[in-house]
């Protein structure tokens, strides 16, 4: 029991909650507009590597963080535009942009910067000590602060502003959406974009926030928990921390019991057996938003 | 009284069809005008016209007596025009309120959800359209469905309200709610323009009525001048005989039996209770009954696609209670589904694999375990013709069909097996007269033929111009089953309410 007490334990969990929150969010962005997005796992890989190829070239590491999302964003960008525009199929799209990234990552971290890897003096971002607030604040990246402010403000956003409002609905029915005048494709690139720009930011909280490298699949697939946060979290930002302050805490608990008898293997795969009770309405079902997928051609 | 919209000879062509050619409307201001005519008669692509999805190639729209060209249905929208869809065009997961005011929400950044809600509210008690704005529209009837639709236009102002065929997903009840509304609506000084190919409810609810054929239109009349016989000619464009000619017939052996039946449906909920009747060779015997009061699940568990919770279904005197689906059709019991497009077609496949599908896994259609093409085409070519399914391409994909067309085909597929039992859930549904006089007619053929048929319709006229006898059902349970002959529209419809009417009156004849 005296894990459980450990605030190390509950520190390790908020940290682990980050990059798992962030791209499960930024799915959320991209599925509530009616695109299936399984690409989370290669955008976090561009928004890790070019955080820090950034973050290097440039000095500093708030620029690497904005080239980082950026990066991240350009590639939902082209994903949105064959999903979108050329109707393909979502879930082949996605699985190809990850291999996608992986290899330009891995090309790109040799090419650039060889065998060595990234340069041991690129500049990370700042860590934020809260003591009053506790142990577990005491030494956190910063980018956890703003994750906090990320769950709050897209909850606001998707449940609480006309635009939310309209991105439900092109992700519910694209076609009823149209007819009553609203611009379905334009909503759904905007959807992906800003989901691609939050799964970069948690790409870029793995490389700048809690290190200052990359490595080749570093993600070690994030992404994919991320997905199941997402679904587990009902397709809701505040559903999606939850889900991954849970997954995080199990992640945490596996290093936390390691050698102590217990696998952490058996640990990690509690997000996907919860992501299967979900699915199969075992533990309150999710359904995802109707027009999910499904790719919307115009009338006219 | 002055001229809201006009239509004045118009023309829209595609490649090969003239869908709209020299169409004439006038649409007064304050008056409910319907539009009457067969599937296929160019209504549809009037609508388009006036609703600014298509541009017309000749002639000219005119509002309130100013020529228009909207060239986009958000133009039209500005104008007043006010289009509901037959299909709706709702959002199942959203509320009410959101699903009005979506495209033109109140708030600017923030979306000021409870203005949008007092805002719906105030236009539902304007427009006596009661709607619960908070309600999601998934939780909501056909019926309330329908008037979210209506609200969602006259939030946004509309002028003119058009209704494409809005009484073909309605039961009977709904159907005279809406007329209700309309005829409000009507009274505020909104004009109703109503398309429909149902003779009885244009009468009931229109004040003047156009009709079309084949893209022209032949005549408008005063609702209440129009005769149905007249109307029915003038749609179709030659006499049609709208009561069915059904000769006597001595029933033969039974069929089908069902004793004490019981069904529950998916959700385990007791939708057949305790159904007791029996079906003999050369007979019609229709089910009338509100929709949703357990017809459906009856015929479902008859063809062995629901399983009997309790009770027996004997087919040629052998329990076939227990039996799949499969089995039953193999002992020669047909099955016309409630839905064609979902549950009687695939509508992806040709004709051809449509028509062997229910015997595609032996001879002829196949030969160990490999298609034989030529024979199912000669099949199926024989079954287009017989059944005058057009247009007459074996190729053609099911989708590409009519509604009747379609409906057509599937008759042919299961007539043509010889079945001794046909089960026919409201095989008329949807279509248009002269599809509906050619279902009418193969029905009383296998009649003839001395083969027994089950049939649902929620069409009270159907039900008492084709069936021997007629079961009501109510709850669940069969109210009475009643003679067709002495059986009046009010009798039927007073048991389809569960009140049982007294034998002395039940044996009195009377003239329909």
């Amino acid at each position: 029991m005296s894990v459980l007490t450990n605030p190390q334990l509950w520190a390790s969990t908020l940290a682990m909650t980050v990059p798992l929150a962030l791209p499960a969010i930024g799915g959320t962005f991209s599925e509530r507009a009616g695109v299936v997005n399984i690409a989370m796992e290669g955008i976090m890989l561009m928004g890790a590597f070019f955080g820090v190829a950034f973050s290097y070239w440039t000095g500093s590491a708030w620029l690497g963080l904005v080239f980082g999302v950026l990066m991240g964003g350009l590639l939902a960008a082209v994903f949105a535009w064959a999903a979108i525009r050329l109707a393909a199929d979502q879930v082949v799209l996605g699985m190809a942009v990850n291999i996608f990234a992986s290899g330009l990552t891995a090309f790109l971290l040799n090419t650039l910067f060889g065998y060595e890897g990234t340069p041991p003096d690129t500049p990370p971002l700042p860590f934020v000590s809260l003591p009053w607030l506790g142990p577990v604040f005491s030494h956190q990246s910063v980018l956890l602060y703003v994750m906090f402010a990320i769950v709050a403000l897209s909850h606001w956003f998707l449940f609480h502003t006309r635009i939310g409002l309209r991105i439900r609905a092109v992700g519910e029915n694209p076609l009823a959406a149209d007819t009553a005048g609203l611009n379905v494709w334009r909503l759904r690139y905007a959807g992906v974009i800003v989901g691609g720009m939050l799964s970069a930011l948690g790409g870029v909280y793995l490389s700048i926030g809690i290190l200052n490298s990359f490595d080749v699949g570093m993600t070690n697939g994030r992404g994919f928990i991320a997905l199941a946060a997402m679904i587990f979290g009902k397709w809701t930002p505040v559903g999606s921390f939850l889900a991954s302050l849970l997954f995080g805490f199990s992640t945490a608990l596996g290093i936390a019991l390691q050698g102590q008898g217990v696998s952490p293997d058996l640990l990690s795969m509690i997000p996907y057996v919860l992501t299967i009770l979900a699915l199969t309405g075992l533990v309150g079902r999710s359904t995802p938003p109707a027009a999910d997928g499904i790719p919307y051609t115009p009338i006219r | 009284m002055s001229s809201f919209l006009e239509v004045v000879d118009v023309h829209k062509y595609f490649p090969g069809v003239k869908a709209n050619d020299g169409v004439n409307l006038d649409v007064r201001a304050g008056e409910v005008h319907a539009v009457l005519g067969e599937n296929g008669a160019g209504k549809s692509t009037l609508m388009k016209l006036i609703s600014g999805l298509y541009q017309p190639d000749a002639g000219e729209i005119r509002l309130e007596g100013r020529p228009v060209r909207f060239g986009s249905p958000r133009n039209a929208i500005r104008a007043g025009i006010g289009m509901v869809h037959q299909h709706f065009m709702l959002i199942p997961a959203l509320t009410v309120a959101d699903n009005i005011v979506l495209g033109d929400e109140p708030g600017g950044i923030r979306y000021k959800r409870r203005t949008a809600a007092a805002q719906v509210r105030a236009l539902s008690q304007k427009y006596r359209l009661e709607v619960d704005p908070l309600a999601r529209v998934e939780q909501l009837s056909v019926g309330l469905q329908q008037r979210v639709e209506i609200l969602k236009v006259l939030y946004r102002r509309a002028r003119l309200l058009i209704l494409d065929e809005p009484t073909a997903v309605l039961t009977p009840q709904e159907a005279e709610e809406l007329f209700q509304v309309l005829r409000h609506l009507k009274a505020q000084g909104t004009p109703v323009l109503f398309i429909s190919h149902k003779l009885d409810e244009v009468r009931a609810v229109a004040d003047r009525i156009t009709v079309m054929r084949a893209g022209r239109t032949v005549a408008t009349v005063p609702a209440a001048d129009a005769s149905p016989q007249e109307l029915a000619n003038l749609m179709v464009g030659r006499e049609v005989v709208l009561r069915v000619n059904k000769p006597p017939r001595t029933p033969g052996d039974v069929v089908l039996s069902v004793r004490n039946l019981s069904v529950t449906d998916a959700e385990r909920r007791l939708r057949v209770r305790d159904v007791s009747f029996e079906v003999r060779a050369g007979e019609i015997l229709g089910i009338a009954g509100v929709d949703g009061n357990g017809q459906t699940e009856l015929a479902d568990a008859i063809a062995g696609l629901l399983p009997a919770s309790g009770g027996q279904v004997a087919f040629l005197s052998q329990d076939i209670t227990r039996l799949p689906p499969g089995e039953r059709t193999r002992r020669g019991i047909a099955y016309v589904p409630q839905d064609r497009q979902r549950d009687g077609l695939v509508l992806d496949f040709t004709l051809v694999e449509n028509a062997m599908l229910r015997d595609v896994s032996h001879p002829p259609f196949s030969r160990r375990g490999i298609l034989q093409h030529r024979p199912a085409r000669a099949y199926t070519e024989r079954l287009l013709e017989a059944f005058d399914v057009r247009p007459r391409d074996p190729d053609r994909h099911a989708g590409d069909l009519s509604g009747g067309n379609q409906q057509k085909m599937i008759l042919a597929r299961e007539v043509s097996r010889d079945p001794s039992l046909l089960i026919a859930v409201q095989p008329t549904r949807g279509l248009d007269v002269g599809a509906i006089e050619g279902i009418h007619r193969q029905l009383l053929r296998l009649r003839e033929a001395g083969k027994a048929i089950l049939l649902v319709s929620l069409e009270l006229d159907e039900i008492l111009s084709l069936s021997d006898r007629i079961a009501v059902m109510h709850h669940g349970q069969v109210v009475d089953i009643v003679p067709a002959e002495t059986a009046t529209r009010e009798q039927i419809g007073l048991l389809m309410t569960g009140t049982r009417v007294g034998e002395s009156e039940v044996a009195q004849p009377s003239n329909r």
